[in-house]
């Protein structure tokens, strides 16, 4: 077991520095840098000498592995620079947009997770063959809705038509209705089309019809058979989903002007901000990791198949 | 074993009972007009091959049709109610209570992720029959019941860490834990071992006598139903052949497809068959050894951590003449397949020296060893997974020409058409997928590709086990035909002794890796030399008629 942990363990540090890697060799390549953008604006009416002065303040203009090893080692002592464009501590803008964004994402999650139960199971308990054909070929409809259409005509139908939800100055909890939603029904769509799928695998298993001739009724054989046995491999499918969350996320905050990790992304690139972008994708990674070791170090809990055990097999 | 002509009421009759399945356009009739009875304390058996009915019909009497199958006619009366038309609620308070299911396959047939001691205590909680400490001594003295060992821990157990006997010796105890009326046992020690499929069926008769219950025994092997049926019920095709008393119907079938069933076990025809199959002319003498196999050990490192290496082939040693058959028999575990891994160059021997055609193994790297696979060729179990659903049967059997492309695509052409005739497969099959042909046909189209090489070896692994009997008889008819025409030598790697005991000509006999007992067939058989050979031979079904014809 401890020999498990130290492999996973070793291959999550892995993923955060490729991540690490990666997102800096392709900053460094974009054409153009944040310094220019925001210095050489003739508003500002500065000199040549001045903009190379504060270049080398960035030091921008070293060599790029010196760079390299200096931001990696930044990063270690959680120094994550300073944003060009705003002149504050990256650290501090991380701050300040994480607690809308984990709300977000978490509730988003969290609704996803709640329509796919719903679509799944409703559709394998139901006795009508065109309740089920309904509700099994939603899933197909909900991943092929844009995220931005669907903001959009959720805030054109609830808010300005039906007035339901207030856009002028919304509480804190109404302002996250209609993202919840916009970004649950994307995510939800994969997640039910696997349960789906599991849960009519699953019934034709043997065992199932070995409980059925036990007396058992369909929903006892749903409830205490099934969805354990279904719903393992769609653990690993929310794993990967959470990447899915974060892309929808950039786009779900600029649609409704949350002031979260996603609309800060959106104007980082705009601004070609590196320190800021690298930044963020050190953190989304290590949100990545973890929530994947932690699926990992769930399915041995969950399923007894997977214990190592010194137990009698004679 | 039991007494039919006596006054209680049958527990199940069947009568006219017609089923049908939808298969998308049409509703299909896949049984026709079946009728039979079960006495209280009675076996009667539903015997036949793949497609008969046997199973649905069984399915339908505990109320479990796939979703696409419905009973079109007829009437499932227990003890006098007709069941056929009830609904789940009402059959819920059957299932598990009156009439109770042993599964198939032990090994899919328990919840992986719930205890040994939940799916037990499962059916009892259903119907209320026990609760709290009453239903955990209830489970346990089940388990006792079945005879397993430390029935406490086994409650505790996942079915993962069971094996498959004792997987199934848990079904049975769910099936008995009511004391039900009627038990249907389908096809209930099939993916057993022979030795472990001998006592799952003895306690099987132990319970029932000891309970009185009545059991519908549903196999394809009709030396199953000849040791353990009162009654026998011949489907096929969907249609009752021949039903009537076990002794009557084999000592005297009248239906022509009960006489065929018969001659086709190998159960019973191993005996029939054996004069020809000595005085078969087979270059015995003349032939000089093609494999030699001497003091092979093959271990393998245990992935689970502790370092510890398995022995998994422990100082194997024989020799196979050239144009024989060699069989190699023993049940799961007991290193057969890694031998013959070992002996087609799919891994490398830890200690031994293995010989073919002259050739040693070891000396064999690259490119060598890939042209040395054309010597030697594998016929897998089974047809269904080996065979690529997106090839033509023509490009299945190409493609080793291909691998070593020596012909021309006209020559390549004719020399496939050529053995594909020559394993009886027809003309317009040459062009079709494998879903659209029958398991048999599967079969031939396995061995057309593995001939097409001209090999020396043919390695057939379990390869007529997963065929049903009639089938099976073909296909061995055409192994023993092929033999004799191209001077084959065939490696047979089996569990069932009633097949070995009609084709080979040598076996050995392995156990935990080592080899128990060797030498000729008719020495081996006759004059076992080791206790677990005796176990063996004594374990395969159909020896009551035997001892009776």
């Amino acid at each position: 077991m401890s020999g498990y942990l130290l492999n996973r363990l070793g291959q999550a540090l892995f993923v955060l520095w490729a991540a690490f890697t990666i997102s800096f060799v392709l900053l460094q390549a974009m054409p153009g840098d944040a310094i220019l953008i925001k210095f050489q604006n003739p508003e500002l009416g500065l000199n040549p000498q001045q903009i190379a002065d504060i270049r080398a303040s960035y030091a921008a203009d070293s060599a790029i592995w010196v760079q390299y090893i200096q931001t990696i080692g930044r990063f270690l002592t959680g120094n994550f620079g300073y944003s060009v464009q705003v002149g504050v501590p990256v650290s501090t803008m991380l701050a300040a947009h994480l607690p809308a964004t984990l709300k977000l994402a978490s509730l988003g999650f969290l609704l996803a997770a709640i329509f796919a139960a719903v679509i799944a199971f409703v559709s394998s308990l139901t006795p009508f063959v065109w309740i089920r054909g309904a509700l099994q070929s939603v899933p197909s409809l909900f991943i092929s809705i844009p995220t931005f259409w669907l903001g959009i005509m959720l805030i054109q139908i609830f808010s300005f038509r039906l007035k339901l939800v207030p856009v002028i100055n919304p509480g804190p909890w109404q302002e996250l209705i209609l993202p919840v939603i916009t970004l649950a029904v994307p995510i939800s769509a994969p997640l039910a089309q696997v349960l789906v799928r599991n849960i009519d695998d699953v019934l034709t298993s043997p065992f199932v019809a070995v409980a059925r001739a036990k007396g058992a009724t369909r929903q006892w054989v749903l409830w205490r058979h099934v969805a354990k046995n279904a719903l393992l491999p769609t653990l690993t499918i929310a794993g990967v989903l959470f990447g899915e969350l974060i892309a929808g996320a950039v786009v779900t905050e600029t649609v409704f002007g949350l002031n979260g990790i996603g609309g800060l992304t959106g104007r980082a690139v705009g601004s070609q901000d590196a320190a800021v972008l690298q930044a963020i994708v050190v953190f989304s990674a290590l949100a990545f990791v973890i929530i994947n070791l932690i699926v990992d170090l769930l399915f041995p809990v969950l399923d007894p198949r997977l214990r190592t055990k010194a137990g009698a097999t004679a | 074993m039991s007494a039919s002509s006596v006054p209680h009421p049958p527990v199940l009759e069947v009568e006219n009972l017609s089923i049908a399945y939808h298969d998308g356009i049409a509703h299909r009739r896949v049984v026709h007009d079946v009728s039979f009875r079960i006495d209280p304390g009675e076996v009667v058996a539903l015997v036949g091959e793949s497609g008969s009915g046997k199973t649905t019909t069984a399915q339908s009497i505990i109320g479990l049709l796939h979703a696409n199958g419905r009973i079109d006619g007829g009437s499932i009366r227990l003890n006098g109610t007709d069941i056929s038309r009830w609904s789940d609620r009402q059959l819920d308070t059957v299932r598990g209570a009156k009439i109770s299911l042993i599964p198939q396959d032990p090994a899919s047939s328990l919840n992986p992720v719930k205890t040994i001691g939940a799916q037990v205590g499962e059916i009892l909680r259903i119907h209320g029959a026990a609760s709290g400490r009453d239903l955990d001594a209830r489970v346990i003295s089940l388990l006792e019941r079945v005879g397993l060992s430390e029935p406490a821990l086994r409650a505790r157990q996942y079915p993962h860490e069971l094996s498959g006997g004792m997987r199934q010796r848990v079904l049975i105890a769910i099936a008995v834990a009511l004391k039900p009326q009627l038990i249907i046992a389908d096809e209930p020690t099939s993916a057993l071992d022979v030795t472990v499929q001998k006592r799952i069926l003895d306690l099987i008769d132990e319970l029932r006598t000891e309970y009185g219950t009545s059991v519908l025994l549903v196999t394809h092997d009709l030396g199953v139903a000849a040791d353990r049926a009162d009654r026998l019920v011949v489907l096929q095709g969907g249609r009752v052949q021949e039903a009537g008393a076990t002794k009557v119907v084999l000592a005297a079938p009248r239906s022509a497809y009960a006489r065929q069933l018969l001659a086709d076990a190998p159960s019973f025809s191993a005996v029939a068959r054996k004069a020809p199959a000595t005085a078969r002319e087979k270059p015995l003498a003349s032939g000089d050894d093609v494999i030699i196999v001497d003091g092979l050990v093959q271990d393998f490192t245990r992935t689970d951590g502790n370092g510890k290496s398995f022995r998994a082939v422990n100082d194997l040693s024989f020799r196979v003449r050239r144009g024989t058959t060699h069989a190699i028999v023993g049940e799961s575990g007991s290193g057969k397949t890694t031998t013959i891994r070992a002996i087609v160059g799919f891994q490398k021997p830890t200690a031994g020296r293995i010989e073919i055609d002259g050739t040693d193994l070891s000396t064999l790297r690259g490119e060598t060893l890939r042209q040395f696979r054309r010597k030697i060729q594998l016929v897998y179990q089974n047809p269904y997974g080996s065979l690529d659903p997106r090839q033509t049967v023509f490009e299945i059997v190409a493609e080793p020409l291909l691998n070593f492309g020596s012909l021309a695509r006209p020559a390549r052409e004719e020399k496939v058409r050529a053995i594909l005739s020559r394993v009886g497969l027809p003309e317009p099959a040459l062009d079709r997928r494998p879903h659209a042909l029958s398991g048999g046909q599967r079969q031939r189209v396995a061995i057309a590709r593995a001939l097409v090489l001209d090999p020396d070896v043919v390695v057939l692994d379990e390869a007529v086990s997963a065929l049903d009997v009639t089938v099976q008889a073909r296909i061995l008819d055409l192994l023993d035909e092929l033999q004799r025409d191209l001077g084959l030598t065939y490696l047979f790697v089996s569990h069932d002794l009633a097949v070995v005991r009609q084709i080979s000509d040598t076996v050995s006999v392995l156990k935990d890796g080592r080899e128990v007992d060797g030498g000729a067939v008719e020495d081996v058989f006759e004059r076992p030399g080791s206790d677990y050979t005796r176990e063996l031979i004594n374990a395969i079904p159909g020896q009551k008629r035997a001892a009776l014809v």
